[in-house]
């Protein structure tokens, strides 16, 4: 997603000249084009992150609205207290841009991992996270979220749309499948798993969610659990404070009971590290364990 | 300068006014930062453009009563401080409700970055204008302190100066047994800051006779100004307790006969 951001904000700033990019020392064979397009409202802070965010609430206090780049868990977790006070607190406009979420650094290993970020971030005062569902998705995200003033988290990763799939203008929740035995609702890439393994008899109704926290469920998801009584939700983020658990609150809420299935990024069980394809099996979530558990769900 | 020894008087009891009435602590803290404050508002600062970031939130009554002074801070307020439902907590508010707090600050060593994010805001806005940052020693603790001093130095914020209030007493000791910063000038010379000292930081006189001291570069400036925590009252200085307790009847009588009668 990196190359459908840079060329998206490339275009932007170019219409807005009140934007400014702010990387932590990161964005080599991705932002030199943003670089090349935004001059001196490209700026490299350095590997500075807690400054890089204070900063940019600063900036936005004086009318920029600021873009802070790093790989996703630096962008978060070391400066968590500098987003929750000077950008979320005081309402910044501030747009936080994670590469790499999910175990999307792979081998890279567990400091580069960001599994938690949307745990952490949707906990915070009047911020909006933003995960894109493939490649596909980028520019469209990047444009609603530039268009609101408030703090916002982008959580890039790698994924294509699979065939197939329909992908509607962005909105916290989107169908982008349809089918009749089982309701899946998923956020970022990994969700583009399933798509293989509904290559048989099953079908599934497949929901994105591409903002986090949403204020409310649809009536086009309501309807379909109703009507499956089966839901699996698909996350490359913990248990804890992910997609599941935003969702299981407002089913709660809405007095909506079904199946409730669950498969979500366990960190490190063993111990040991790999690509990303990798930590995705050891969670269940590459499209051979799903296709077993879809089936199961959908025959059980 | 003419008055602005009477006005830091009225600021002084203004300021153990409002501990007394709220029953708070922070009182060493306030009183270690009231002249700087004073100084920066009444003499240094163009009142309608430059700002102002306290990075040492918990010296947030002397703010208080320095704009409230400057009728910043409207005297009803001011009378709200500490209650339920106030604006005016312990620490500056994040609300952005006074205009001439830009940001609420209580968390040491965010100050510098969000002052180096005003100054070098500049660059694309246009504007033209001082930004000033007042530190703590528990501010230059902070890793993140440091992070701003280099990028300011980086980009060279010549409309940046950071205040330390210097009093060399931290939360729980003096800071040569914690994180010793006696080499606190060479360290921000080092950083690449134009560096003055200012022998006596509560005496205004010596401030300003130190910010005359920087020159006219174009490097980020900074004023280290030797302070005692609990300035001006007597028994408060230099003492540890003060940094948290508030005044009983007797010390709050004692505190308003010294300032009365200096």
């Amino acid at each position: 997603m990196r190359k459908e951001f840079s060329k998206t904000i490339e275009r932007i700033a170019q219409e807005r000249q009140n934007l400014v990019f702010l990387t932590g020392d990161l964005g080599f064979m991705a932002l030199e084009n943003v670089r090349d397009a935004m001059g001196k409202r490209f700026v490299n802070i350095g590997v500075s992150e807690q400054n890089m965010i204070s900063m940019a609430a600063a900036m936005a206090h004086e009318g920029l609205q600021v873009i802070c780049y790093s790989i996703a868990p630096f962008t978060v977790f070391r400066p968590a207290e500098q987003i929750r006070l000077d950008v979320c607190l005081h309402k910044k406009n501030v747009k936080i841009v994670g590469n790499g979420g999910g175990y999307g650094y792979g081998i890279m290993g567990a400091t580069h991992h960001a599994i938690e970020d949307i745990a952490v971030l949707s906990s915070f005062q009047n911020m909006h996270c933003y995960i894109p569902l493939c490649n596909e998705d980028v520019e469209q995200t990047v444009n609603t979220m530039l268009a609101h003033d408030y703090p916002s988290y982008l959580r890039l990763g790698y994924g294509i749309l699979p065939n197939g799939w329909h992908l509607p203008p962005f909105a916290y929740i989107r169908q982008v499948a349809y089918g009749k035995d089982i309701t899946i609702a998923g956020m970022g890439p990994v969700l583009c798993n399933v798509a293989e393994t509904l290559s048989g008899k099953e079908s599934a109704d497949i929901f994105v969610f591409s903002e986090i926290p949403f204020p409310e469920l649809t009536e086009d998801l309501k309807s379909s659990i109703a009507r499956t009584k089966k839901l699996l939700v698909i996350e490359e983020h913990v248990q804890r404070g992910g997609l599941g658990e935003h969702l299981a609150l407002h089913l709660a809420l809405n007095n909506i009971s079904c199946r409730f299935t669950h498969r979500f990024a366990k960190g490190y069980e063993n111990g040991l590290y790999g690509s990303q394809k990798y930590h995705q099996q050891q969670c269940g979530l590459d499209a051979e364990s799903l296709k077993t558990l879809i089936q199961t769900l959908v025959n059980g | 300068m003419n008055n602005i020894f009477e006005i830091k008087r009225s600021c002084l009891l203004t300021t153990l006014e409002l501990h007394k009435r709220a029953n708070a602590g922070h009182i060493g803290a306030s009183l270690s930062s009231l002249d700087i404050l004073v100084y920066l508002f009444f003499h240094r600062m163009n009142k309608e453009e430059d700002k102002l970031i306290l990075s040492k939130g918990h010296a947030a009554t002397a703010l208080y009563s320095t704009l409230a002074k400057l009728s910043k801070i409207p005297e009803e307020m001011l009378d709200t401080f500490y209650k339920d439902g106030t604006v005016l907590a312990a620490h500056p508010p994040c609300n952005g409700v006074i205009k001439d707090i830009p940001f609420g600050t209580g968390s040491l060593g965010h100050g510098l970055s969000l002052a180096a994010g005003i100054a070098f805001s500049q660059r694309y806005t246009g504007k033209n204008f001082q930004t000033y940052c007042i530190v703590s020693d528990g501010d230059c603790n902070e890793g993140s302190t440091w992070e701003a001093a280099l990028f300011a130095a980086q980009h060279k914020l010549r409309n940046l100066t950071v205040i330390v209030d210097y009093n060399r007493l931290q939360g729980f000791g003096f800071s040569e047994e914690i994180l010793n910063l006696d080499s606190i000038k060479d360290k921000f010379l080092a950083f690449g800051f134009d560096v003055a000292i200012a022998d006596n930081g509560n005496d205004l006189n010596n401030l300003d006779s130190a910010f005359n001291l920087l020159s006219d570069t174009n490097k980020p400036r900074c004023i280290i100004a030797h302070t005692t925590k609990g300035a001006g009252v007597s028994f408060m200085e230099n003492k540890l307790e003060w940094h948290y307790l508030p005044m009983n009847d007797d010390q709050y009588e004692m505190a308003i006969k010294e300032i009365t009668n200096a």
